[in-house]
């Protein structure tokens, strides 16, 4: 878990030689060209995913409904921020044709984004936050597991520096849909509510293209169709214990994010997001 | 300041004998504990001090949280993210401090909401371009240093405690901002001019945290013999527009105070008052953002009732469920 102290002009500078000595590893994939595109494309599904989860975390920042909670919903947004900067920078460097994760985040349009429709949905109530943080850290969790044993030594560096936060993030969201699952009516009815809303969106996490597939071949990460029957004994198990129905298994998936056919509200994340970059261009701030 | 015109409850007359040696501890420069016994008065000060302290802490997110989602860089946001989850860290520390003396942080929270309790002027101003990112950093953070410094020494065990924690990243704060508004102040004209405009629009009321001069103030006076208030507003509005100015001209801004000398012989920096009128307009809730920032703070609360109330049932259905289990096993 980021703190506040990982901010620390020192730890930057720390962090920063850290970062330049990791470029060292010598990784084939990256310089790749037959598989560029495609690793290219999954990079940004991975750093656009916890891009816009991280931007809407932060959204609650300073609005919590309690102040333990604001700076735990803060601290997550950093994490994610964090990992963005990773996925990103490293998609960058892979298509190689001098952006920046910077660049990549604050110059591209939703067409191009490649992030999960399940972050991008409006935070909603605190329900909607925590149910969606959870069923999204339940395959988080164990996709990063999966990749740190990746072909691609980049790729499992990564994973293992963000898999310690995400085990937190699944731990925390786990213990509060539990908690809220099976505390009021009022509570439960919402994190029912949240589900049901979320759910839809769900499928999508499962759902391998041509990407994956060359992604899979290189050995670079698991399909995702492998990760279904671990995520549902989990989430089962959690909602079970929350008190919470399982939504019919029959909802129809809601997709395209991945392949940067978006919902409405991606749009306006980017209108905010971008606003400097594209109003002052060349600017540096 | 993040405390302004804090009433101190005192008499400055004649002490009784537990008064006098409580005050004879303060001269000795020991920290009293909650334990302890303390005149009312003190605690009663302190309360509304440290509360109104927590309290800006809180609602200071507000101003800079308006920008965390349109931050420039990733690094730019995560800093910004950083800096304003800091702020919450600075208010829990406070309640707690606070809760030492008796008040509930549910109990300072009403008193905020419903007007009674008061933050800091400096959070009922808007925050309109990036640059005031910096400028909130440098200046306001810069300001609170100012204060919350010499507030280590207080004489209050637990207060002074959170202030020793709290001052190790408020410096961090004033660096960052600083930092931004260096890249600002050296960027493009249009971010320049947003440097300078923030610098105009933030100078004054920074000016007004220290709050109105106290030399004639009767509640300053005994508040300083408890140490709970460590140097007078003049004091610090000085030491401020002292350390400030060279910084702004490092920038190559300019202050926008027409009056602005420096006297070779004291050092010190003869400058403008601020437009006090102004000042208490926005203490009595008439500033710009009195009404929004006040009312995101009790929407987050209202809203967040439920959420609340979720983890209250839920532990104590837990509680009663651990004690059956245990009976059940005996
Ligand atoms: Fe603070
Ligand atoms: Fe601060």
């Amino acid at each position: 878990m980021s703190s506040p102290s990982d901010m620390n002009t020192g730890d930057v500078v720390e962090l920063a030689a850290k970062e330049a000595a990791q470029q060292d590893v010598p990784d084939h994939h990256v310089t790749d060209v037959a598989l560029k595109p495609a690793f290219f494309d999954w990079l940004c599904r991975m750093g656009d995913t916890t891009l816009i989860l991280g931007h809407r975390t932060s959204e609650w920042c300073g609005h919590g409904p309690a102040l333990e909670e604001d700076i735990a919903q803060a601290n997550i947004a950093l994490d994610l921020i964090g990992h963005t900067q990773m996925w990103l920078g490293l998609a960058a460097e892979v298509e190689d044709e001098g952006r920046t994760a910077d660049t990549l985040a604050y110059l591209r349009d939703a067409m191009k984004f490649r992030n999960l429709l399940l972050v991008e949905l409006p935070k909603g109530d605190m329900a909607v936050t925590i149910m969606r943080q959870f069923l999204f850290d339940a395959w988080h969790h164990d996709y990063l597991g999966k990749l740190t044993g990746s072909s691609s030594p980049r790729v499992a560096e990564i994973a293992a520096k963000a898999l310690k936060e995400v085990t937190y993030h699944l731990e925390r969201s786990s213990d509060l849909v539990v908690r809220l699952g099976d505390g009021t009516d009022a509570s439960r009815r919402r994190m029912q509510d949240a589900l049901e809303l979320l759910w839809p969106y769900t499928g999508e996490m499962f759902v391998s293209d041509e990407v994956d597939r060359a992604i899979a071949e290189a050995g670079i990460a698991p399909l995702v169709e492998d990760l279904h029957a671990d995520w549902t004994e989990t989430v089962t198990e959690i909602l079970k214990e929350a008190t919470l129905e399982l939504p019919s298994g029959t909802a129809y998936a809601q997709k395209g994010g991945r392949t940067g056919r978006h919902t409405e509200h991606l749009g306006f994340v980017l209108a905010e997001m971008q606003f400097l970059q594209r109003a002052y261009p060349g600017a540096s701030w | 300041m993040y405390a302004q015109m804090v009433e101190s409850e005192g008499n400055r007359g004649d002490l009784t004998a537990q008064e006098r040696a409580f005050q004879d501890r303060i001269d000795a420069g020991e920290k009293i504990e909650p334990k302890e016994w303390m005149p009312e008065g003190y605690r009663k000060t302190l309360i509304r001090q440290m509360g109104q302290h927590a309290h800006s802490e809180i609602v200071g997110q507000l101003p800079e949280g308006n920008w965390i989602t349109r931050a420039p860089t990733l690094e730019r946001k995560a800093i910004l993210l950083a800096k304003v989850q800091d702020e919450a860290g600075h208010g829990l520390y406070l309640y707690s401090a606070a809760e030492t003396l008796g008040v509930t942080r549910d109990e300072l929270f009403e008193a905020l909401h419903s007007g009674k309790m008061k933050y800091s002027s400096i959070f009922n101003y808007p925050t309109l371009t990036w640059a005031d990112m910096g400028a909130v950093g440098w200046l306001v953070d810069g300001a609170a240093i100012m204060n919350q410094v010499p507030l280590q020494r207080t004489s209050y065990g637990p207060y002074s405690r959170a202030m020793i924690r709290i001052c190790k990243e408020e410096s961090f704060h004033q660096r960052q901002g600083y930092a931004i508004m260096m890249k600002m102040a050296a960027g493009t004209p249009e971010q320049k001019e947003m440097a300078q405009d923030a610098l105009n629009r933030f100078w004054y009321p920074a000016l007004m945290m220290f709050g109105p001069s106290d030399k004639d103030s009767v509640h300053s006076e005994q508040s300083m013999a408890w140490k709970i208030k460590m140097n007078t507003n003049d004091e610090l509005r000085q030491k401020f527009v002292n350390e400030t100015v060279p910084q702004a001209e490092l920038l190559g801004l300019t202050v926008p105070d027409e009056n602005l000398t420096y006297d070779e012989q004291t050092g010190d920096y003869s400058f403008s008052e601020p437009d006090w009128a102004e000042f208490f307009e926005v203490i009595k809730g008439n500033g710009p953002c009195n009404r929004e920032r006040l009312q995101a703070r009790r929407d987050a609360w209202s809203e967040g009732e439920w959420f609340r109330d979720g983890l209250t049932a839920y532990a104590e259905k837990s509680a009663k469920r651990r004690a059956a289990a245990a009976l059940a096993a005996e």
